[in-house]
């Protein structure tokens, strides 16, 4: 058996066998939820579908209904988009890069992290769709024989790389999220006493008897297809970038959006695990399951892909200025100065500052102090596309089309509607889901739990 | 498992009380620790039993290796789905992009395939890791027979909470193979 070293912190809470692991995971989905969680609920419910009633006017009417005008034609939607998409990729990175790293503390967060990775990219998804105005003929996007004889789609364009990236993105995370699901859904199915319930995890478990071959091909399965989703998660951001880099507009077209947003999307995605999961624990007791270490361990990932943030902004101003090309210098010049220059230091504040706070031990252990930073880090990074996009667009190589954008309530209700999605979907998967990894997370009990790891010590080391 | 041993334990079927498919004759035997498990498991291989199965809750690390299981190829078939993948991908953008409707898009027209094999590397590489990562999954689910609606496989509803079954070809005398179990930690025996 596997022991680990004392010194390490346990990273399973209390005095805890096999079976309390199960009971403790499957308690939200067996008993009525606390009154926070229908409140919660009910407020993501009024705000979704404020949104469906914004999308259905942007459909019904055009995209007019936005406040984009011939000068900024990308704004709040293509913002969103990027937003989304960038919080997804916490999910996929700690249950495959931390996989591969083979860092055991994921092992409570890797579930409910991958949930908030698939609902992300719905919302984001959502954008590019309504955006296209005809969301009828969205079809038109995929390689297949249409009705124009053979017009086929254009595969230089990084907006078809887009689909390609994050279709694959999307529906390889799916199966990885299920993979790992299953053990844990025929553990809920053994447990259940109620028919429709046991009917319902029958079908979920997919006939699951946890067979010795199958374990073994179960862990083969996850470690490829977390190498496979390495490199993934990774593409995904990059080709995002891509839709902005290899267009010639003064402020996007750098070589280093690729890893700049890449490093941006983890940053954001582990902000919303932060949110996410500090919600989830205390309306959920699972304190002991994710504990103050598991925050800290996020902290120091948000501070690290902070700080690269941090660089990569600087990075970008010095070459403007070193480049020499004054459209690129003005371009950065009118971000921090010119009438968007309030985003400008929004985001610097959200991004590059806040973070920093996390150097100190004290704050990055305490929970309200990490909830308010992880919504900081939210806001900042909605601003930091905000201001790529709409203040590049805004003062063009025509001074006489230079212009404002400012959303209309469509564009707005679009946006909130889309984070009532969002948690909409969360609340419902906390409740019927496994949201910890339980199987995964009982092979380390022996060797991080805490009362095992007392043991351990009393016996073998004085 | 070879057929000369499975007609022996099918002889002695009647002597056992718990039986797989009627196939063969069995010894059932529930474990509530995984270390006591894996003991016993290497205790009777060295005695010569042959493990029929063993239903855990979680993956038990060695455990394959311990039970004499072969090693799995899934990995490999995903390095051939990978290969089909990009396969897919070099085919489809040659003949969509260069061979049915050549067009000229900002200067860069498509007159072969290699010279503007570089836009299409990231479609090559999201095909690769498509038909990976999916074929691999459905071959996890075609070869392990899991479908939706599938019965439970694990005889005791508590193999997935915190019990471990194991379920020994019966060989020789039923009595012997008992106390080997008894002895070794079984906590019940079927």
């Amino acid at each position: 058996m596997h022991y680990e070293s004392h010194i390490r912190e346990p990273l399973i809470l209390g005095d805890k066998n096999y079976h309390d692991v199960s009971v403790e995971v499957a308690r939200p989905i067996e008993t009525a939820p606390p009154r926070s969680w229908w409140i919660a609920f009910s407020i993501s419910m009024l705000l979704f579908l404020w949104g469906i009633g914004n999308i259905l006017y942007t459909i019904g009417t055009g995209i007019g209904t936005w406040g984009l005008n011939k000068t900024v034609g990308w704004a709040w939607d293509i913002t969103n988009f990027v937003w989304w998409v960038g919080i997804g990729h916490a999910g996929t990175l700690i249950s495959a890069v931390l996989l591969l790293f083979r860092q055991k503390w994921r092992m409570s967060i890797n579930r409910s992290a991958e949930a908030m990775t698939i609902f992300a990219v719905i919302q984001a998804a959502l954008f590019p769709g309504i955006h296209m105005g005809r969301i009828w003929l969205a079809y038109f996007v995929f390689p297949i024989p249409n009705q124009f004889g053979s017009l086929w789609v254009n595969f230089n364009s990084p907006l078809l790389w887009d689909v390609f990236a994050i279709s694959t993105y999307f529906s390889v995370s799916v199966v990885f999220w299920y993979v790992g699901l299953i053990p844990d859904f025929a553990m809920l199915r053994d447990r259940a006493i109620k028919p429709v319930q046991k009917h319902v995890y029958t079908i979920l478990s997919f006939g699951w008897g946890g067979k010795a071959k199958h374990w073994q091909r179960f862990e083969e399965v996850s470690l490829v297809l977390a190498g496979l989703a390495t490199p993934l998660v990774l593409s995904v951001h990059t080709i995002v970038s891509m839709d902005f880099a290899t267009s010639v507009i003064p402020g996007w077209h750098t070589t280093i959006f690729p890893p700049y947003f890449v490093a941006g999307a983890i940053f954001s995605g582990f902000a919303m695990v932060q949110t996410l999961l500090i919600i989830l624990r205390k309306m959920f007791k699972m304190e002991h399951y994710i504990t103050i270490q598991h925050i800290e361990m996020m902290n120091i990932v948000i501070m690290l892909t902070g700080s690269i943030v941090g660089v990569a902004y600087i990075t970008e101003l010095f070459i403007a200025w070193y480049s020499g090309v004054e459209y690129e210098q003005y371009a950065f010049l009118n971000r921090a100065t010119g009438p968007y220059a309030w985003a400008y230091w929004s985001m610097m504040t959200c991004n590059v500052f806040s973070p920093q706070l996390m150097w100190v031990k004290k704050w990055r252990t305490n929970i309200m102090f990490t909830f308010s930073i992880s919504i900081v880090v939210n806001i900042g990074m909605w601003f930091e596309r905000f201001v790529i996009i709409v203040t590049s667009l805004h003062r063009d190589y025509l001074p006489s089309s230079w212009t404002m954008f400012s959303p209309t309530f469509v564009d707005i209700g679009i946006f909130i509607g889309t984070i009532g999605f969002f948690f909409v979907l969360f609340l419902l998967y906390a409740r019927t889901f496994p949201v910890i990894a339980q199987a995964e997370l009982k092979t380390i009990l022996k060797s991080s739990g805490e009362s095992q790891k007392k043991h351990h010590t009393e016996d073998g080391h004085h | 498992m070879d057929t000369t041993e499975k007609i022996l334990a099918h002889g002695e079927a009647g002597a056992s009380s718990h039986q797989e498919g009627a196939e063969k004759a069995v010894v059932s035997a529930m474990f509530n620790d995984d270390d006591i498990l894996m003991s016993s498991v290497k205790t009777l291989r060295a005695k010569g039993y042959t493990i029929h199965e063993v239903f855990t809750p979680f993956p038990v690390h060695g455990l394959d290796k311990a039970m004499g299981l072969k090693e799995t190829r899934i990995a490999i078939t995903g390095f051939f789905y990978g290969l089909l993948g990009l396969s897919t991908a070099i085919a489809m953008t040659y003949y969509m992009m260069v061979v049915d409707w050549p067009m000229n898009i900002g200067g860069k027209p498509s007159f072969s395939w290699i010279q503007n094999m570089p836009a299409f590397v990231p479609i090559m590489f999201e095909l690769t890791v498509f038909f990976a990562a999916h074929l691999m999954v459905w071959t996890f689910f075609v070869r392990n027979g899991l479908f939706p609606g599938r019965k439970a496989m694990n005889p005791d509803p508590r193999t997935t909470d915190d019990m471990f079954l194991m379920e020994v070809e019966l060989k020789g005398d039923r009595d012997q193979l008992i106390a080997v179990l008894k002895e070794t930690g079984a906590v019940e025996l079927h």
